[in-house]
């Protein structure tokens, strides 16, 4: 008996052993806090450049961003297999990627580490002249109109200019508004710089993104930046394609680029597309100055965080469902909680990280208790097992759509989210809790469905808590504990916590 | 005090984990990795977890088991079915690698173009159309693959279980661990178990004594019963009939399969005797209520025998149970 468990205890000690050590090893060493609170924020943001090319020489031209308020900018580097890649320090900074002769679909990248800091203000830059434009009528006059009022109403070229954002905003809008946005919804930002102009206001269009953590495949988005003598100002300009689930408007806005320069500038090949990834990490501020200084521990210290961003985000959650399998171990092990299908509670739990637990758990509730009520009339049509499925699928796709629609039209956007749920598992729980109602009625329903859920929602608990996500992400050893402890937990032959319940009687012999 | 106050009711509704080891109560943990996983080899697990595969392999042992009608295996069997069926009275349909009473519909008569379930309910050709292509579309099979419907007799039970079961028949579970009778009880059909003897659908459970085949007591849902709930019959007064034959099959079905753990179900047929109805490879822990008694210490009895008393004949092995297993 002991001869055979040598070899498991053994492999359970090296996996302590390693994971704990690989723990202190980065905390020490590489002095990543233990705690999330202790540390600075750093947000790595990697654009990902993507153009075709045609034989000929290229030359692309980034501009980086520069240190602002909110940011400091740490460090930058960039990837380009076969380009000659330049930074162009100064006033006007960029990355520059050169080649000689390309061809195809060309991708090169360019990541930032910065740090969340007020130290530091927008780059001071000469207002930019001002420039008279024109208008055909009946445009003309709608915009002299609109300036003319918002003039009245200020005191001084912020106050202007958010007098005339308030304009566009406002609900419903005055005709002459409505009518230049009709006409010039797409061009709103050069609109609004010219009219700005028109009251002798220097502007320009500006570019930056909003950081939101895990966030992939994002576009810049325009800002407006207005000059009053030497100080200036950032706005947000209105009436943007949003989608209301994904935008926070709080989150901390990059500007990438302060000038009003161009954001890129590509000779010899065509097809050109930005995309930025996101991600957040913590760092204390002892080791992201280390970082800063030398790079050479890279192979050393090895994590996830040597990797592009876009697969850093990715990783982000899948880092996090060993964490949801343990839970679900823990409470079908020392619990005897019935859980309909034995990782679905996982999945489940992936998804209200992406929704928030209340939303999450009442769309989740009425799409399956309306699949069950269609279910329940296509499993009187006699149909085949897969075409029911297949049924069941579609009409879960419906149901999210019409739901979101609904809840767009009441203005509960928090309803889109539910577009997070995957649909097959939605589909598939359906259907399981539908023939356990045929089957077992519907307490057994309520019981494997209520057990699903509340694995699902502590699951997510887990998952979702700042400390586990902090540990999970920046140190790779918890994941060879978190295997020492489900191999720990899969010999365990001692009672369930429900069995003690159930074998209650068996006391009085 | 306030620690105590908050025990008190909790201590009727949870049972403390020393009272259940020192009761020698086998948990489910410990019954899937101590005996399932150590006992049986998962390769062998289609022989029991498909009913037909039993039923074959039970045949050519010469072990006794209801007789096979038909198999059927494809759709357009099912478009056919009325052929299959037209001179059946009483039959039984079930999916081949269904567990737990699941999909199983016990059809006792005929009435016309119906049959008669056990409960007295008519069931259309229409509807046995339609059980039978959800049987096989996989809806009731481990993990959802697709499955053949068994369609095989009907068992007459016999006389002297009369009144104590309740439209279906019941059936014996012994649990047999490296080819020795630990544990028994019956299974008694209720109303609400719909023709079918599994605990889960609402069945009676009844331990049974190994020396004498007599009923210990019964369980239902969990809770204590004395009398049948439909019938009223005292349970205390229930004897299994042919009790020998019946554990010398079920101690057989280990020679045949290899699997060391393992829960045999028997039914007795009213003309032919114990019969063997299914095998399971995970056999449930119900059958410790049903007897007031964990199955631990039994069963640590039989890991410490050696290989020769495991080779012993199968009368032999009965009869040693029998004598160690007594109360
Ligand atoms: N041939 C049969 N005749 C009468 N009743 C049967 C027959 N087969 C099964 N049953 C009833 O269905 C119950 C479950 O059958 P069984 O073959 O053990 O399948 P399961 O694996 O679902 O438990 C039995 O306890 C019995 O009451
Ligand atoms: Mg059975």
């Amino acid at each position: 008996m002991i001869k055979r468990n040598l070899p498991y205890a053994l492999l359970v000690l090296v996996l302590l052993a390693a994971g704990i050590g690989q723990i202190l090893h980065r905390h020490w060493v590489f002095d990543v806090p233990l705690l999330p609170g202790e540390s600075q924020s750093i947000w790595s943001v990697e654009a990902k450049l993507e153009f075709t090319a045609h034989g000929e020489p290229v030359r692309v031209r980034l501009a980086t961003p520069d240190s602002q308020p909110g940011f400091m900018v740490l460090r930058d580097s960039g990837a380009s297999p076969g380009y000659g890649l330049n930074f162009i320090q100064g006033e006007h900074s960029a990355a520059e990627w050169t080649k000689r002769s390309a061809e195809g679909r060309q991708v090169l990248f360019y990541r930032v580490d910065l740090l969340e800091s007020d130290a530091h203000d927008l780059m001071t830059e000469k207002a930019p002249p001002i420039m008279q434009a024109s208008w055909p009528e009946p445009y003309a006059s709608a915009v002299a109109q609109v300036v003319k009022e918002a003039y009245s109403t200020s005191a001084d070229h912020f106050s202007l200019t958010r007098e005339l954002l308030k304009a566009f905003e406002a609900e419903p809008k005055a005709q002459h508004v409505q009518l230049l946005v009709s006409q010039y919804h797409d061009k709103l930002p050069g609109l609004l710089v010219n009219m700005l102009n028109m009251a002798g206001v220097p502007a320009r269009v500006v570019y930056g993104l909003r950081l939101q953590d895990g966030r992939r495949q994002q576009l810049l988005e325009p800002y407006i930046r207005v000059w009053q003598g030497q100080s200036s100002q950032v706005f947000d300009v209105p009436l943007q394609q949003r989608n209301p689930a994904l935008f926070d408007p709080d989150a901390p806005l990059l500007l990438w680029e302060q000038r009003g320069d161009p954001v890129i500038d590509v000779t010899g090949a065509d097809n050109s597309q930005l995309r930025f990834s996101m991600i957040r990490k913590e760092e204390s501020a002892f080791a992201s100055v280390a970082n800063r200084l030398s790079d050479q521990h890279e192979l050393l210290n090895f994590s996830i965080h040597s990797l592009p961003v876009e697969e850093q985000a990715m990783f982000k959650t899948i880092l996090l469902i060993p964490i949801g399998a343990l839970v679900v171990c823990l409470l079908r092990v020392l619990v005897g909680i019935k859980t309909s299908g034995t990782f679905m509670p996982v999945l489940i739990a992936l998804a209200f990280i992406q929704t928030s637990l209340i939303t999450g758990l009442v769309g989740f509730l009425v799409v399956v208790a309306t699949g069950l009520v269609i279910r329940s009339y296509l499993s009187r049509l006699n149909l085949l097992l897969v075409a029911r499925i297949s049924a069941v699928i579609i009409t879960v796709i419906a149901i999210i759509g019409l739901f979101s629609v609904a809840a767009y039209k009441f203005g509960l956007t928090e309803g889109l989210k539910i577009t997070f749920f995957p649909m097959i598992i939605l589909s598939w729980t359906i259907e399981r809790m539908s023939i356990l109602w045929e089957e077992e009625g519907p307490r057994e329903v309520v019981k494997q469905g209520g057990g699903s859920l509340l694995t699902a929602v502590l699951a997510f608990w887990a998952m979702n808590n700042p400390l586990i996500q902090h540990l999970t992400f920046n140190f790779i050893g918890v994941q060879l504990v978190v295997l020492a402890l489900v191999l720990i937990l899969g010999t365990y032959t001692g009672y369930r916590l429900l069995e003690l319940r159930r074998f209650v009687d068996m006391e009085t012999r | 005090m306030a620690l105590l106050n908050w025990w008190q009711p909790l201590r009727k509704m949870l049972i403390a984990p020393a009272v259940l080891g020192r009761n020698g109560v086998l948990g489910m943990n410990a019954r899937n990795r101590l005996y399932i996983s150590r006992y049986n080899n998962r390769a062998f697990y289609p022989l029991v977890d498909n009913k037909l595969k039993t039923k074959r392999l039970a045949e050519q042992f010469d072990i006794p088991v209801p007789e096979l009608i038909d198999v059927i295996e494809s759709q357009h069997q099912v478009a056919d079915l009325q052929r299959y069926l037209q001179l059946l009275n009483s039959f039984v349909i079930k999916p081949s690698k269904g567990s737990g009473g699941k999909g199983i519909l016990v059809l006792q008569g005929r009435d016309g173009d119906h049959w008669i379930k056990s409960s007295g309910a008519l069931v259309s050709l229409q509807e046995i159309q339609r059980h039978v292509s959800n049987i096989l579309a996989g809806l009731y099979s481990l993990g959802g693959t697709p499955d053949v419907a068994i369609i095989e007799h009907c068992i007459q039970f016999d006389q002297s279980l009369v009144g104590f079961s309740h439209e279906g028949v019941p059936d014996i579970r012994v649990i047999v661990c490296r080819g020795y009778p630990v544990m028994a009880m019956t299974r008694l059909a209720t109303h609400s178990s719909d023709g079918k003897a599994n605990l889960h659908q609402g069945a009676v459970g009844v331990g049974i004594s190994l020396l004498t085949g007599k009923a210990i007591f019964g369980v239902m849902q969990g809770q204590r019963v004395k009398i049948h709930p439909d019938t009223g019959e005292d349970l205390a007064r229930l004897q299994i009939p042919h009790w020998q034959t019946v554990l010398e099959l079920a101690a057989r079905c280990y020679d045949v399969t290899g699997l060391g753990y393992l829960g045999t179900d028997v039914v007795i047929d009213a003309e032919r005797g114990p019969m063997l109805l299914e095998l399971n490879a995970r056999p449930g822990l119900a059958i410790q209520m049903a007897n007031g008694q964990g199955l631990l210490p039994r069963l640590r009895k039989i890991d410490q025998l050696s290989h020769a008393e495991i080779r012993k004949p199968v009368a032999e092995r009965v009869r040693l149970s029998q004598q160690w297993f007594a109360d």
